[in-house]
């Protein structure tokens, strides 16, 4: 379709994940250091979903953002270049 | 599956924010405006032509068309709904997910995808053209067209309303933030823009969403203890259907009588079915998203990952349905009881059905994961509503704009019309919104009107698909009688030829000074009368007494010198119903509090000084209620709930649209069969693709998945 590289939706996908991921886990390390008020928490607070479940996104963000970086030569938007 | 939902009517009300979010949930919703922004400008560069605007350039991978195919389904109408839908009727809400789901598109991933395919159609409007002629593209390119916007409208009304039920939004502000952010991305970058963001929202949805199922399964102990809470729990939720069966998908569908959504299997089966094909099969909005993939191995696959998904949605739908029935609680540990929209004390002191998703995230979501749940709620009404505009604006441009009004312009004079038809779809949808502000009563109508037209579509299509006898005049014949008739059904379940009374009601006005005498506690407490000491009220079909006079049933009076009682329940076509109370916003004289309730049969008095304003309302026809007597004939039953009535429906116009189309292509001239080639059965031969690894073979994927969506029937039975 075009010569110059491209940006796979994938990527887009990758990069919106990784911040999502480390800006949950931020804020959950957070409230885990300096937890707040009983009566402000949420049902099951003491598992700590905010943490875990933030870092398997940001994991999942950081698979997308480098599987289908930009820069791999013959990246198409749909991702679906051909492995060297 | 987007069938008609109480969500919408959840407009009605309005209250302050259900949920709180915090400073970090706003930054997470910021940067996802900012992301799909961004996704627009840089696809511009490649929306270069007709092809690439309207059609995303054929190039889609079998995942991205498959992500999107179950995207554009996926929206907050749906996920809300649906977790509504399930804490009403139980288990019985995953058959959307199931037969009404996967089965429908497997059919479409083998049988139709590759007529749809080979005929290179840009759309399905297209496809009749081709297989029927101008008269049936006209028919479907010109309601297709409209119905797009009208429903993309609907959608932006109820997401305003609801951001506002929500979080406390302004709702012209979530209006032209979430319109404008729609246009500039749909506009710069056509169809593949609006697909890139559905596979964005795939992603937010998830992990926005099945954290709540995860949490809730461990906070109830799992699944058995789950089911067990619920039968217990829904005697004093459903009290009405308290015997029927909420755990399982089949089992109770023996009767009308042992289930809470009062069909039967064959309703569910054929009714769901008949719905269901022609939602997945022929609603150009959802085909859309698989003709474009780059060959048809792709486009057949990406709608089988489409069908594995869809099974898998009931995990985030339904599973949080059940939960609300079994784990949300009252502070004093009772089961909390969610109402119906049109109860008295919806949005005032009651929580709805439709809140139920809500009101989970708020229990296991904390900050950060409530703002990530929130935007998938926003990304879902957003990608619905460009994909609507999307193929508002394919569709006026090729089968409206281009056969009718411009023949033979160049693909830059098509592309620039279909750019401007995205703003026009969006500005057009922003009216719709505002209209609806007007008159909310419509949307019940706009909600089923997508029914109104793609049952029979599909009749006409699969017929001229399956069979090459089927003639122009047959198509042409099938489709308009079948649409008239549903649209004629939908009208008879909604007259009332005796007349429709509303139920008497009294809405106490804003500042209303008011005594409330009440018995019992907490949970067992009671109101027994209510006193209106000052301020205003109006009332509907409620006569008011008047001293030496006949009672004032419409009209404005102050009352007198004495008090007037109104009696608890008010005797109307030949039987008592019970005086509604609704108090939005008053004040306790006793202690000059703020409160607000609402409240069914009991007696109101209302001291000297108080304004009345009157009204008496009767309804021939009322939209949203259905009338037993007439129902009883379209869904078997007069105890069919309105999702049981629309199934049936769905049923016989199939049926209809079916045999008109054969019976009068018998009697008319067929095409003949050198214009019939790669668009009917035995005349469209299919390409070799090449070889291909297994597990790119799409007829192995659809055996697979046949044989795990009758496991899962089996083993929910």
């Amino acid at each position: 379709m075009h010569d110059e590289h491209q940006v796979p939706i994938w990527f887009f996908i990758g990069v919106l994940l990784l911040i999502y991921g480390v800006l949950i886990a931020a804020s959950g390390t957070y409230g885990a250091i300096q937890p707040p008020p009983v009566e402000q928490r949420v049902a099951l607070w003491d598992l700590h979903a905010d943490i875990w479940w933030s870092l398997f996104m940001a994991a999942v963000g950081l698979f997308y953002c480098i599987r289908f970086n930009p820069l791999r030569p013959g990246e198409t938007l749909t991702g679906d270049a051909e492995d060297p | 599956m987007n069938f008609p939902c109480p969500l919408l009517a959840a407009a009605a009300g309005t209250s302050g924010g259900l949920i709180s979010i915090g400073p970090l949930d706003y930054v997470i919703i910021g940067i996802y405006f900012l992301v799909v922004l961004a996704i627009g400008f840089y696809l511009k560069r490649y929306a270069s032509t007709g092809e690439d605007f309207f059609l995303a350039g054929r190039k889609m991978t079998a995942w991205i068309a498959g992500l999107s195919f179950i995207s554009a389904n996926l929206s907050s109408l749906e996920t809300m709904g649906w977790s509504a839908m399930s804490y009403q009727y139980g288990m019985l809400g995953a058959h959307a997910y199931l037969i009404g789901g996967t089965a429908p598109i497997l059919f479409l991933a083998i049988v139709m995808m590759p007529f749809y395919y080979i005929c290179r159609t840009h759309s399905v409007p297209g496809y009749l053209q081709l297989r029927y002629g101008e008269g049936s593209r006209a028919l479907a390119g010109v309601s297709f067209a409209l119905l797009m916007v009208l429903v993309s409208g609907a959608s932006m009304f109820a997401m305003a309303k609801i951001l506002h039920l929500l979080l406390d939004w302004p709702v012209h502000g979530s209006i032209w933030v979430a319109s404008l952010t729609v246009a500039i991305y749909v506009t710069l970058g056509g169809l593949i823009s609006a697909v890139f963001n559905e596979v964005l929202q795939f992603f937010l949805i998830w992990f926005g969403s099945l954290l709540i199922p995860i949490l809730g399964l461990i906070y109830v102990k799992g699944w058995g203890r789950m089911m067990a809470a619920i039968q217990e729990n829904v005697k004093v939720i459903h009290p009405s259907v308290h015997n029927a069966d909420f755990t399982c998908l089949w089992h109770n569908l023996g009767s009308f009588d042992t289930n809470p959504m009062g069909i039967d299997w064959f309703g569910m089966a054929f009714g769901m079915g008949a719905v269901s094909l022609a939602y997945w099969c022929t609603d150009f909005l959802q085909v859309q998203r698989v003709i474009v993939a780059k060959n048809l191995r792709a486009a057949q696959n990406g709608t089988l990952i489409g069908g594995a998904i869809k099974m898998l949605v009931p995990l985030i739908v339904t599973i949080p349905g059940l939960l609300g029935l079994a784990v949300l609680t009252t502070k004093s540990g009772a089961p909390l009881v969610l109402v119906s929209e049109t109860d008295a004390a919806a949005n005032i002191t009651q929580h709805t059905y439709n809140d139920v998703l809500p009101l989970l995230m708020g229990k296991f979501l904390g900050p950060g994961l409530l703002g990530l749940g929130v935007t998938a709620m926003i990304a879902g009404f957003m990608s619905g509503m460009a994909g609507n505009v999307s193929a508002f604006a394919t569709v006026w441009t090729y089968d409206v704009y281009r056969p009718f009004l411009v023949r033979n312009a160049g693909d830059r004079h098509y592309l620039s019309v279909g750019r401007w038809c995205s703003i026009l779809g969006v500005l057009l949808s922003i009216g719709t919104a505002y209209s609806l502000f007007y008159f909310s009563n419509i949307l019940e109508f706009l909600q089923v009107l997508i029914f109104f037209f793609i049952v029979p579509l599909f009749g006409v299509v699969i017929v001229g698909m399956l069979w090459k006898r089927a003639s122009p005049a047959g198509g042409f014949w099938g489709f308009l009688v079948a649409m008239l008739f549903s649209i004629g059904m939908w009208c008879y379940v909604h007259t009332f030829p005796d007349g429709f009374r509303p139920q008497p009601n009294i809405v106490l006005g804003t500042g209303a000074v008011v005594q409330v005498e009440k018995t019992g506690d907490g949970q067992s407490e009671k109101i027994l009368r209510v006193t209106v000491r000052s301020g205003d009220v109006r009332t509907t079909n409620v006569p008011i007494p008047q001293a030496g006079r006949e009672p004032l049933h419409r009209g404005e009076t102050v009352v007198g010198s004495a008090e007037v009682l109104l009696p608890a329940a008010v005797g109307q076509s030949g039987h008592s119903a019970p005086l509604r109370v609704l108090a939005p916003e008053v004040v306790l004289s006793d202690s000059k509090e703020n409160d607000k309730f609402g409240v069914d049969g009991v007696p109101v008095v209302l001291l000297p000084g108080v304004e009345v304003h009157a009204e008496d309302v009767t309804h021939y026809f009322a939209p949203a209620e259905f009338n037993p007597a007439h129902t009883k004939y379209i869904a078997r039953s007069e105890k069919a709930k309105p999702m049981a009535v629309n199934m049936y429906s769905a049923f016989w116009t199939l049926l209809l649209s079916l045999a008109v189309t054969i019976g009068v292509s018998l009697c008319t001239k067929p095409k003949p069969e050198a214009e019939l080639r790669n668009l009917v059965m035995g005349l469209t031969p299919l390409p070799d693709e090449g070889p291909c690894p297994w597990y790119q073979r799409p007829m192995l994927w659809a055996a697979l998945l046949t044989a795990v969506l009758v496991a899962v029937n089996v083993i929910f039975w």
